[in-house]
């Protein structure tokens, strides 16, 4: 479903991603993980259309990204690390916007908007205003969105991110609970060890823009001689803190802050 | 279409809920309009050239849909920082057409505006010369807003975060609006000054909208329509090519 081979990224002189292959397989989950900075986003980016590989293949469904952009995009969903929904809307308009830019029709909208809702536990809280809602709502509606158009494999940013215990395990039940009936295929990426162990079938982890393990949890666990996923993670990509630094996006949400409307 | 058509609607929707918005709009456009409609209008009357607040009123609608048309084509820094763009980003939807709808629902919104403050005029006493040509007028309003909002676009597809905000506020807002010749007759302008608003292209607008409210202009209707038409295409140009170019 996913097959990436030799992909490189530079920006300038810098490799963000390099020479980095694998695959995923129809109705997989996959975990890629990795610490801040080591190629997460921009490989996210490159296999969602968002940039341009330097060099080297990505394949979606058969597609490239790069240049079959519009029919990747039928074919997948996103769910960002950080919130994408207009929080001037309600839940209800904010999944119908999504239906109407994904040309998915009124009479599909109408039968499969009710029924994601109330998947999610939102249907009672259609006609709020996104900005009422706590960030497990906002996750909830987020996820709830991304499969209106029935994507065949969809992209998870540090889902969980910010949200408490309970939430989490909600969602990743949620999220099992589509990937068996509808064969859906899972791309996620996560600081969260226990959930990756918890809910992937395969992880890769990626340091300094290459992949240094790729396996099951038991199988990474067992390369490097550790009893749990965090331990493995810990012994292959060491303990020292990454820096990484500000983009202007996050100086923007500081502002925002102040401006909160 | 129907992705054009449902920005449109998320752009009215989000206006008609901003109450605070609406009034708080309004509240410059009327400060213009007695502070200096009234304030100066006995000295103007005095250098014999009629009622002020005629000659004003225009400008100040000008204006209020210059600051809406701006402020709508910034609101794309919202959008930015509240990730909602980078929905629609990766959405199956070629960028143009989110630009045009992005253009369109605030050109809708500003004229809206413009025609609130057209009627808070007639309420001070202005008064239309020729009410036939008021559909003129609208499209005077409709090209004004729709080059602005694109300017707005424009300038927040290059602006990173709000830092900038204010600098464009400053340095290209207040200038393209005190030199338009909305508050002034270009006519008795010192050259320099009237050449420098040959380029603002609110000059146009303002003075466009003269001529169909007052039946009285300065570059003459139809050099206005045109100026008006080609700046509106240039700056949607402008701003489909700088929205294409957002890295996310």
């Amino acid at each position: 479903m996913i097959s990436v081979r030799n992909l490189t990224k530079r920006f300038g002189d810098f490799p963000a991603v390099q020479d980095v292959t694998f695959n995923v397989k129809k109705g997989e989950i996959f975990a890629f993980l990795g610490p801040n900075g080591a190629g997460k986003s921009t490989t996210s980016k490159m296999l969602t259309t968002l940039l341009a590989p330097t060099s080297g293949s990505v394949e979606i469904d058969g597609l490239d990204p790069a240049k079959q952009g519009n029919q990747v995009r039928k074919q997948i969903g996103i769910v960002f690390q950080d919130p994408s929904l207009d929080t001037e809307l309600t839940a209800y308009e904010n999944i119908e916007f999504h239906g109407v830019f994904y040309h998915v029709p009124k009479r599909v909208r109408r039968e499969r908007i009710p029924r994601l809702l109330e998947v999610f536990g939102l249907w009672e809280r259609r006609d709020s205003f996104v900005k009422e809602f706590s960030g497990g709502m906002k996750r909830r509606l987020e996820i709830a969105r991304c499969l209106l158009h029935t994507p065949k494999i969809i992209f998870l940013d540090e889902p969980t991110l910010g949200l408490d215990p309970q939430t989490r395990h909600q969602l990743w039940s949620q999220v099992k609970q589509l990937n068996q009936d509808e064969q859906v295929t899972v791309f996620l990426t996560t600081h969260y060890m226990e959930e990756a162990e918890r809910v992937a079938d395969r992880i890769a982890i990626i340091d300094h823009g290459k992949i240094i393990a790729e396996g099951t949890a038991s199988e990474l666990k067992s390369a490097t001689s550790a009893d749990s996923l965090e331990q493995a993670f810990l012994n292959l990509t060491g303990s020292a803190i990454r820096e990484e630094e500000a983009t202007s996006l996050d100086r923007m949400r500081n502002m925002a802050k102040m401006f909160r409307r | 279409m129907s992705c054009i058509y449902i920005l449109w609607i998320r752009q009215l929707k989000r206006y008609i809920r901003s109450r605070s918005r609406i009034v708080s709009s309004l509240g410059q456009p009327i400060l213009y309009l007695v502070a200096l409609g009234f304030g100066f209008g006995p000295i103007f009357q005095k250098a014999g050239e009629g009622s002020y607040l005629q000659f004003l009123a225009p400008g100040v609608v000008g204006m209020t849909i210059l600051f809406t048309a701006m402020f709508n084509g910034i609101e794309l820094l919202w959008d930015k920082q509240f990730g909602f763009l980078k929905e629609t980003m990766v959405a199956p939807v070629p960028r143009v057409l989110i630009m045009l709808g992005r253009t369109l629902g605030g050109t809708t919104v500003a004229v809206v505006q413009g025609l609130i403050v057209v009627i808070v005029c007639t309420l001070a006493g202005f008064r239309p010369v020729n009410w036939a040509l008021i559909p003129a007028a609208i499209a005077f309003m409709v090209l004004i807003g729709f080059l602005f909002t694109a300017f707005g676009t424009a300038v927040a597809s290059l602006l990173s975060d709000f830092q900038g905000f204010q600098l464009v506020m400053n340095f290209l807002v207040m200038p393209i609006y005190f030199l338009s010749g909305a508050l002034y007759p270009l006519r008795h302008a010192p050259p320099a000054l009237e050449a420098v608003a040959r380029i603002d292209p609110l000059a146009y607008g303002v003075d466009g909208l003269r001529a169909a409210f007052l039946g009285s202009s300065h570059f003459g209707m139809l050099t206005d329509f045109g100026v008006l038409a080609f700046a509106a295409l240039l700056f949607l140009g402008l701003g489909s090519y700088f929205f294409n170019r957002i890295q996310l």
